[in-house]
């Protein structure tokens, strides 16, 4: 065989180990289902309640784009991170003493990582239309790209935090600390138009932001009374995002491989 | 030449440790030779097998794999070498076969088929043959989690082969299995080794499975405290004594004493350091006087000789 195909070869079966071993995991899948439920059900509902309704806006939609942005970061994030785990467990110790490029590794892991996050969306998808979210055709075609950004960029702020960490315990330390102000000041719940001050400024290092913004910016694309609670265009947030894919992944990529032998 | 590991003055300190984890060691092993890596537990075993199999960097010193040096060569190494990690490696929620197809496509053996069926002709035959030789045909397409520690074992062994590695590690392969399993592993690797002339790096607890090594190197606290045949280890480290049980005690050790005979008193018991069993067992015992109620004569195993080894280190 020759090099470029025993790469793409070796990605596809990292990608397929990924899923299938999601896929075969009940309490995985069921776990994975939990807090965008609840987010979404009691969360969105009670904002629409109270503030929506009085405003006049589709909070729940809102919210319930925001959730779908941030299930995909975050889940391709933390499936890249446990990674550090990893090298001493299962069939990944194998991975990493077999003769395959640690670049391929990576690049497996993002592509299998990134369609468990798919999964889980469309999970998330059938509930919204359950408790009656109505995502229409053209506006799930729109948001596409913008669930692939999410997920490519969750890929690369994994890999980011993966090449700065030593061992399992300190990702377990350290990964609410990433996660949970992603979660409140990347305005997943509540837009962030109208925001300003300090808040404003901290939503604007936290990438998960340009996700969520670009998510509801491709859904509104033609409304112009839901874009006023936009920050950015989505052209500005997807050069945001490309930016930030191609700065994380690459100083990520460097550090970890680096890091993977000295120890 | 002909060496299938040469190690020189390898050295590898962790990063924020005080002291060296493998501590300035050299050793060299023979192509289609049965090597042992004895130690007790932290003495740097896993440390050294991680630096050889590529996966941790060295401090220092030279190291040759199959051939190729781990620091500048790692992708040859890796190509050529084989692995039986401490911990279970397999995915226990795949099927055998998915185990061994991911192994195959990773070393770029054939290219990769999301099912079984697509997969080449020759690879499905190989992993058919594989199967048969170790019994799991039936269960190739069941889930590992199904299978017992010694099948799950054997499954690791079967996929590290598929590439043809030169060399073979065993990293404490047997810990965890009962005995009827550990024999049926031992007689597979074993007949792996004879078949396919498979250089084997071994790292045990288990002191009877070195045995059988042709070479054995035991480390402690980094270093290497002992090199040689199992024969030549058991023959330097320990004596054969002859153990007496006297009916009095003190009246033995006034006659011992008398001879000029030497001894240690170990309980109600006395050690009688003897150098050719036979003969000098009955000199001694034509000699001695004072009523015994027991005599046993003692031989030393590897086991006593190893631990004799690691007691005497830690002195």
């Amino acid at each position: 065989m020759n090099r470029l195909r025993t790469r793409l070869s070796v990605i596809a079966t990292i990608a397929y180990r990924d899923v299938m071993k999601f896929l075969r995991d009940r309490m995985r899948i069921i776990f994975s289902f939990v807090f965008p439920v609840m987010f979404v059900g009691v969360l969105g509902g009670g904002l629409q309640s109270s503030l929506g309704a009085a405003s006049g806006k589709d909070l729940l939609t809102m919210t319930f784009l925001g959730v779908l942005a941030q299930t995909l970061f975050q889940s391709t994030a933390s499936g890249i991170i446990s990674l550090i785990n990893d090298r001493e467990n299962d069939f990944s110790q194998e991975i990493f003493v077999s003769p395959t490029s640690r670049y391929a590794i990576i690049f497996g892991k993002i592509v299998g990582e990134s369609t468990i996050s798919f999964l889980q969306v469309v999970g998330i998808l059938i509930f919204g239309a359950v408790i009656g979210i109505k995502i229409t055709l053209v506006g799930l075609l729109a948001i596409f790209p913008a669930m692939v950004a999410a997920a490519l960029l969750g890929g690369a702020f994994g890999i980011l935090v993966l090449g700065n960490l030593n061992n399992e315990r300190t990702a377990n330390q350290i990964f609410p600390f990433l996660v949970m102000p992603q979660l409140f000041l990347s305005g997943v719940f509540v837009p962030l138009a109208g925001t300003s001050g300090l808040l404003l400024t901290l939503a604007k290092f936290m990438p998960l932001t340009y996700a969520v913004d670009l998510m509801r910016g491709m859904y509104f694309l033609n409304d112009v009374n839901a874009q006023k609670d936009l920050l950015h265009s989505p052209l500005v947030n997807a050069l945001v995002i490309a930016a930030m894919f191609t700065v994380f992944l690459t100083i990520g990529t460097i550090l970890f491989v680096k890091k993977e032998k000295e120890r | 030449m002909n060496a299938a590991i040469e190690v020189r003055n390898l050295i590898k300190r962790y990063a924020k440790s005080p002291v060296n984890a493998v501590d300035n060691i050299s050793f060299s092993v023979k192509e289609g030779e049965f090597f042992a890596f004895l130690g007790p537990n932290g003495a740097g075993k896993t440390t050294a097998i991680s630096v050889l199999t590529t996966t941790l960097a060295k401090t220092s010193g030279e190291v040759q794999v199959a051939g190729y040096d781990i620091a500048t060569q790692a992708a040859q190494v890796r190509q050529n070498i084989g692995i039986i990690f401490q911990n279970p490696s397999l995915d226990k929620n795949l099927t055998a076969e998915e185990n061994i197809r991911f192994h195959a496509v990773l070393y770029g053996l054939y290219p990769f088929s999301p099912f079984f069926s697509w997969m080449p002709n020759e690879y499905k035959q190989k992993v058919k043959e594989l199967s048969e030789l170790i019994g799991i045909s039936d269960a190739l397409d069941k889930p590992v989690k199904t299978f017992s520690g010694g099948m799950k074992r054997k499954l690791e062994i079967v996929r590290s082969l598929l590439h043809n590695p030169k060399v073979l590690f065993l990293d404490e392969p047997t810990t965890g299995l009962d005995p009827a399993s550990r024999k049926s592993l031992w007689e597979y690797i074993l007949q792996v080794r004879k078949t396919q002339g498979t250089t084997i790096f071994l790292t045990t607890h288990y002191l009877d499975e070195a045995e059988g090594a042709d070479r054995v190197v035991v480390i402690n606290k980094g270093k290497i405290i002992a090199d040689g045949t199992p024969q030549a280890l058991k023959r330097e480290l320990t004596k054969n004594f002859m153990r007496v049980t006297p009916k009095t005690l003190s009246k033995f050790v006034k006659e011992l004493q008398s001879l000029g005979i030497e001894y240690s008193v170990e309980g109600i018991h006395v050690n009688i350091p003897i150098k050719n069993a036979g003969v000098d067992v009955q000199k001694l015992l034509k000699t001695i006087e004072s009523e015994l109620v027991d005599i046993d004569i003692h031989s030393p195993s590897l086991n006593d000789a190893y631990i004799q080894l690691i007691t005497t280190e830690h002195e």
